[in-house]
């Protein structure tokens, strides 16, 4: 191997620059998340002033954590772990440098134009027209990015994580224009091309695929390269992930008119919706099982490795809200859940259990190896940390469980006249014991991100940035 | 939907199950020259990723097909593949129009009671007034509060001062077809000094002080201008619900800004029709209930 100055070097430059974004972008987004958990039990807290309504923040919260958090944790890994299973560097520097700065303009302006009360009002893809049309150039260079450097590897194989990472790339692209599809009318308004229920489904695809595909496949794309490694074993079955793969791409894709049953969408659509949703159980677990089972023959080290713990605890968390969501998906049970509290416990466990751990995990495994340190400053610090994140984790979704099914029961309970027993206010003044301890859980998990900042602090000062070459020999 | 919207419905549909099904019975046997358990399949990626090619686990398998076969046997029973209508001629009108059926064979009958019943008489039982008052809940209490003495632009239901009058039939009609109301914008006809003249002699009328001279200023154009809906001496209409402006109750407010405020820029208030929420029936408890409303305030 050769170690002249002309060697080639792994860009570990923009996976620094986006993982040290994930950090920050998680504090901001589970802040936002706090405050208006907290003004859910004192409204005053928006102290009247219009940019920190409850309406405004919200979607600031979900696009914060979800696109700029998850969104920069994903950046992060994929270009760090398609270069290392590539074996080569990344396709182009400029474009991946493009894409962080990019990327960090998109948040920007989410974070500048959401209070202001600007916004589409389509869930998720709240922001208007022209930060759309710079999430799709973004969205291109990542692209070509990741799939330049999959073209050139050196290795004969494409590693299952990039596989995850490129169907999430591919897909994601497509939802964000299908569903952005809008027509100006100012430089902060625009209407979506389409109309009524049509409007409804195409922006519950979109929806369903970006927990679908941003938030599940391109995570297992992270836990496909972090699980292994750190438990220092083999993943469980090559065959496993072909299964889980194929059949999860293909039957996410029809899964969002789960989100419209009862409404004015087609029987016929919401039929496809629900079933769709119960065969996804299997693919899902396929998943779980297979980053689960990687442990098996090294089970010691969840009692040893507070990072493998977060691994596999997110997994198991992934297991649960995956047989959850399908379960929500049925129109029965449906009909008792929908626009209650139990989809925001829902939503969390996968949220908070799921993505949010395995990229906390994620990013322990992968800082010190940016900065060329042996571990994180404070292993004990990662302990703590674990520990807040995942009582917290308990207290919310156990709290908005016993309130979204509290509310179900209360909005459908009559008297023997036939008229409703509670009325709305009733319903809701029954929320505020579950709210707080919703927002004490949402506290703890924000409280172990500090600690996490403050133990990557520790960990980068005085680290030199490493240039990792690239081995030569296959 | 076309015949060609249904079959391109149909063969995805049925399509991308088959390929599930066959890429699980692909993947369940194994193939020579495959790797055997225990052994990984000698691909090595970044120093030490390596992969088992463990089968895949039973109960995992069952599991997958127990939900393929579920989603074909419920693709059959119900509406789904493009237009088929399904084998239990299922559908969602028709499953809320059966339980709006069996709603009305139950609960019917009580409310159909209660309609021939006088306010009065319903309003001295207490069965009744108690299934009035849960009605109000969920329909009224939203805008005019759960103890119905409303706020801001929502009037207050129990005080026997009505905007559209307070006769029980009058009440069932607002409840039934809805009202609206509205106040014009006169800021620009009056210009600010006109509002404030009108303002002093609005608040004179209901016995409070203002400045003499703009009282008397304002007088003349309260004829001119809200005599027609307000009456010469502003003792309101309640045909246009206009109210009364001389017994200072306010609907939006009686501070002399928002009086101003009112006059300069109009006022439009919209009372919702239940007739299609509420029927007939449940409208005539539901006016009683308010109607009683004001007569117990009274009674104290």
């Amino acid at each position: 191997m050769s170690s002249s100055a002309t060697a080639e070097t792994y860009n570990y430059k923009v996976v620094r620059q986006f993982t040290i974004m994930t950090v920050v972008w998680g504090i901001v987004g589970m802040a936002v998340g706090v405050l208006i958990a907290a003004q859910l039990v004192w409204p005053e807290l928006s102290f009247g002033v219009p940019w920190l309504t409850y309406s405004r923040l919200r979607p600031l919260h979900t696009n914060a954590v979800i696109f700029a958090f998850g969104g920069s944790a994903l950046f992060a890994t994929s270009y760090y772990v398609v270069q290392r299973t590539c074996q080569v560097r990344l396709f182009s520097d400029k474009l991946a440098a493009f894409t962080f700065w990019g990327w960090q303009a998109v948040i920007v302006g989410a974070a500048i134009t959401l209070p202001l009360g600007i916004t589409t009002s389509k869930e998720y893809a709240e922001l208007e027209w022209p930060l759309d049309l710079l999430i799709t150039v973004v969205w291109v260079a990542y692209a070509i990015v990741f799939f330049g450097t999959i073209l050139r590897r050196r290795t004969q194989h494409i590693y299952v994580a990039n596989w995850f990472y490129g169907a999430f790339i591919l897909t994601i692209a497509l939802l964000h224009v299908v569903n952005s599809a809008e027509v100006p009318v100012s430089w902060f308004k625009s209407y979506s091309v389409y109309a009524g229920a049509i409007d409804a489904m195409v922006q519950w695809w979109y929806g369903h695929n970006a927990v679908g595909f941003f938030l599940t496949a391109g995570f297992l794309g992270m836990m496909y390269y972090f699980v292994p490694k750190q438990a220092g074993r083999p993943v469980y079955s090559y065959r496993l992930s072909v299964v889980h793969f194929w059949a999860l791409i293909s039957l996410y894709m029809w899964a969002g008119p789960h989100h419209l049953h009862y409404t004015a969408l087609p029987d016929w659509a919401q039929t496809l919706g629900m079933i769709f949703s119960l065969m996804l159980i299997a693919p899902s677990w396929g998943g779980m099982i297979n980053g689960i089972m990687t442990l098996s023959g090294a089970w010691h080290k969840l009692r040893t490795d507070p990072i493998i713990r977060f691994l596999i605890v997110s997994l198991s968390f992934y297991g649960m809200s995956t047989f959850e969501g399908p379960m929500m998906s049925i129109k029965t049970v449906n009909a008792l859940s929908h626009y209650t509290d139990w989809t925001i416990g829902h939503v969390h466990s996968g949220a908070l259990g799921w993505v949010g751990l395995v990229t906390i995990g994620s990013v322990y495994v992968l800082l010190p190896r940016l900065f060329g340190r042996e571990q994180m400053h404070s292993i004990k610090a990662i302990e703590a940390h674990f520990w807040l994140a995942t009582i917290g984790i308990v207290l919310y979704i156990a709290s908005m469980w016993i309130a979204g099914v509290m509310q179900g029961l209360m909005w459908r309970a009559v008297n023997d006249d036939g008229t409703l027993t509670y009325s709305f206010v009733e319903s809701l003044k029954a929320m505020y014991p579950y709210y707080t301890v919703r927002l004490l859980g949402g506290v703890l998990y924000l409280a172990g991100m500090l600690i996490m900042a403050w133990n990557v602090w520790k960990t980068v000062s005085g680290a030199r940035p490493v240039e990792a070459p690239v081995p030569q020999a296959a | 939907m076309s015949d060609w919207l249904s079959w391109y419905i149909t063969i995805l549909t049925l399509g991308n199950i088959a390929a599930c099904w066959w890429l699980i019975r692909w993947t369940s046997k194994a193939r020579p020259g495959e790797a055997a358990v225990g052994e990984t399949t000698g691909h090595v990626w970044d120093g030490d990723l390596k992969e088992y090619n463990n089968p895949l686990p039973r109960w995992w398998l069952g599991l997958f097909y127990i939900t393929i076969v579920f989603s074909l046997v419920y693709l059959a029973l119900y509406p789904g593949l493009g237009n088929w209508k399904g084998l239990l001629g299922w559908t969602s009108t028709g499953q809320y129009e059966e339980e709006v059926k069996e709603a009305e064979a139950r609960y019917g009958p009580i409310f159909q009671r209660y309609a021939k019943m006088t306010p009065a008489a319903l309003a001295a039982d207490e069965k009744a007034m108690a299934s009035g008052r849960r009605l109000f809940m969920t329909y009224c209490a939203v805008c005019h509060g759960s103890d119905a003495r409303g706020g801001p632009g929502f009037p207050n239901l129990t005080d026997d001062d009505w905007l559209w009058g307070g006769d029980f039939e009058t009440i069932k009609k607002t409840i039934l077809d809805g009202r609206q109301a509205m106040m014009p914008a006169w800021g620009k006809t009056l210009g600010e000094r006109g509002v404030e003249e009108v303002a002093a002699y609005v608040l004179s009328l209901s016995g409070r002080s203002a400045d003499p001279a703009l009282v008397e200023a304002g007088r003349a154009k309260f004829r001119t201008y809200c005599a027609a809906c307000h009456g010469p001496e502003g003792k309101g209409n309640p045909l246009m619900g206009a109210p009364n402006l001389t017994d200072d109750v306010w609907l939006y407010g009686g501070s002399p800004e928002t009086i101003k405020e009112t006059i300069r820029n109009g006022r439009k208030g919209r009372m919702p029709a239940h007739r299609a929420l509420l029927g007939e029936e449940k409208a005539h408890l539901l006016a009683a209930y308010v109607w009683s409303l004001s007569r117990r305030e009274a009674a104290r």
